[in-house]
């Protein structure tokens, strides 16, 4: 949970999985509880996923809401440099994407 | 249309692989560990396809996912003794009928040669481009819109994303195994719900459900603990695959094997429910458009978890298509680099390596250099390391000519008498020349495609021209 500066780091709170659709990639992030959901809905805003992701370009990041399971799903468009088979770096589908966010920082 | 089911008794439906390349024994293991009534087996990435066009290309022969054959052998035993388990794959590829026939030739040779195989075509649009363009279907780009013949590079596939109904018309003609092409992963559970429950087509919710079912088991060991952060509590060397229990009303169980690894619990679960998808409000399949946001999820027991309330509406009256194009040959090549500067050495060898291409005058159209080890797996993303004592060089380039990228896989070698100490890495040899296959996702009428189910005993797919 948040600590006493109020702020928190995702890995803390909610965990992570990443794919690929083409050239986008989505980062599905499920809260631990629906405290840490409601934290995320406020903090864990799509601008706050394109500035962390901003050094790939995507091209712009879309959110969703599943509250029933406490998650946000995140698409990050033409984020993956070509996508399978096209892109050149290591991670070609973005597989790594839903392991990075962890490491984000959510603002007070 | 095929009769309808109307069973009363739990449906247990298990899936034993996620993409071609997923582990061998897992199919054996899950039907020695339960009692399945359905082992779906699931082979075909996005990619997955144009892949195995280039080998049906090579050999009209192949072309569909070979490592069903290995399953399929090691699951003699089970065939044999648990008469109520079917098969239902996609491992049909790019050419299901051979995939049959060969299917066909294991089961007669084990003496199970009147195990009756289905087969499902006419998701594959490749010979039928022309046809259907004339016919003014234009296969504009998903996301820009523009039509494929403005696209003006070799097309290597075109597939239709099919639905349940031929895998239940199949099941209904009696196959005990059913082989498809491509077909929506989530279909692969909807068709066996569909023949066992005899639900109607448009049943929007138990549609829904099933789809929803068929979606989290669809990438194996995924739902049970497989890719997770809490990898530490499991024991992930013995990890279960994963099995959806269906019962009549729609509701669905995910569950694994008793005393098998991994777990299955809201975290497996709900990880899994977002995995791959865009707008959680329209999972769009063949045969349901569903809604993830009414999906609810709850733990019942050790390792079962019931998902209930999903919701759905009609889908559109078109089919995806998957289509894979040439666009040129990409190739990348490693070397591990040591010492108290290794990032800086690395990246001293990618300049070499760029320097010499360019003194033979080739300038790659794109090239991506990445010192592994030292943050640079999300570029920008992790914390840098530049103090990083060992990282591998990742070098990698695409270009339109074959020539080009040839020549950058033999500029990689020579660092390691010429260039800086402390590299090692080339035991492999040359990085090999790959075809880059582009993805243009596109739509088409559900009439302009011909699907075809053929259902004979194995020992007569083994006869079959191909």
């Amino acid at each position: 949970m948040a600590n006493e500066a109020n702020t928190a780091v995702l890995g803390d709170i909610a965990h992570a999985r990443s794919g690929d659709k083409g050239n986008h990639a989505n980062i599905g992030v499920v809260a631990h509880g629906p405290a840490e959901y409601a934290l995320l809905v406020t903090r864990l805003t799509a601008d706050r996923v394109a500035e962390f992701f901003a050094p790939l370009g995507p091209a712009r990041v879309e959110r969703f809401e599943l509250p029933k399971i406490a998650a946000l799903n995140f698409v990050l468009y033409d984020v993956l440099a070509g996508g399978a088979s096209r892109s050149l770096r290591i991670d070609t589908q973005g597989k790594l994407l839903g392991t990075a966010i962890l490491d984000l920082e959510l603002p007070a | 249309m095929p009769r309808n089911g109307t069973r009363a008794v739990t449906l247990r439906i298990g899936n034993g692989a996620g993409f071609l390349g997923d582990w061998l024994d897992a199919p054996r293991r899950l039907v020695e560990a339960t009692r399945l009534d359905y082992l779906t087996l699931e082979y075909l990435a996005e990619l997955t396809l144009s892949i195995l066009a280039r080998v049906r290309e090579k050999d009209p022969t192949r072309g569909y996912a070979a490592d069903f054959l290995d399953v399929l052998s090691s699951l003699i035993p089970a065939l044999a003794a648990q008469p109520q388990l079917k098969i239902v794959t996609n491992a049909g590829g790019m050419n299901p009928l051979a995939c049959a026939a060969a299917a066909g030739k294991i089961l007669h040779d084990a003496g199970l040669g009147d195990t009756t195989i289905g087969v499902v075509t006419g998701d594959d649009l490749l010979g039928r481009l022309d046809e259907l363009a004339a016919a003014g279907h234009d296969f504009a780009h998903f996301d820009t819109g523009e039509p494929l013949v403005a696209l003006g590079k070799p097309i290597v596939s075109a597939n239709a994303y099919l639905g349940a109904p031929p895998i239940v018309e199949a099941l209904a003609s009696g196959a005990r195994i059913v082989i498809t092409g491509r077909v929506a992963d989530a279909s692969l559970t909807v068709g066996p719900a569909m023949h066992e429950f005899g639900w109607r087509w448009d049943d929007w919710p138990r549609l829904a459900q099933a789809s929803v079912a068929g979606h989290l088991i669809e990438c194996g060991a995924q739902v049970t603990g497989g890719y997770s952060n809490t990898w530490r509590d499991l024991d992930l060397a013995n990890v279960g695959y994963p099995i959806a229990e269906l019962e009549a009303d729609g509701s669905v169980t995910i569950t694994k094997p008793d005393a098998s690894g991994g777990a299955v619990d809201r975290r497996t679960v709900c990880e899994q429910l977002v995995y791959e998808i865009g707008d959680p409000r329209h999972y769009l399949t063949p045969d349901v458009d569903v809604d993830f946001t009414t999906v609810e999820v709850e733990e019942i027991g050790a390792d079962r978890v019931t998902v209930r309330g999903a919701s759905g509406q009609a889908p559109p009256d078109t089919l995806k298509v998957s289509i894979a194009y040439r666009d040129g040959y990409t190739a990348s090549g490693q070397l591990l680099v040591i010492g108290r500067d290794a990032v800086e050495r690395s990246r001293a060898c990618a300049a070499i390596v760029f320097e010499r291409l360019r003194a033979a005058g080739i300038e790659p159209e794109a090239t991506n250099i990445e010192c592994l080890g030292a943050g640079e797996g999300v570029p920008g993303v992790l914390a840098a390391n530049a103090n990083a004592t060992e990282v591998m060089l990742r070098i990698a380039v695409r270009d339109p000519r074959r020539e080009a990228v040839e020549r950058f896989t033999r500029e990689i070698a020579p660092l390691i008498t010429g260039g800086p100490a402390g590299l090692a890495g080339y035991a492999a040899g040359r990085p090999e020349v790959r075809p880059v296959f582009a993805y243009w996702p596109a739509r088409i009428a559900r009439d302009a495609v011909q699907v075809r189910v053929d259902v004979r005993a194995a020992g007569d797919w083994t006869a079959t021209p191909r």
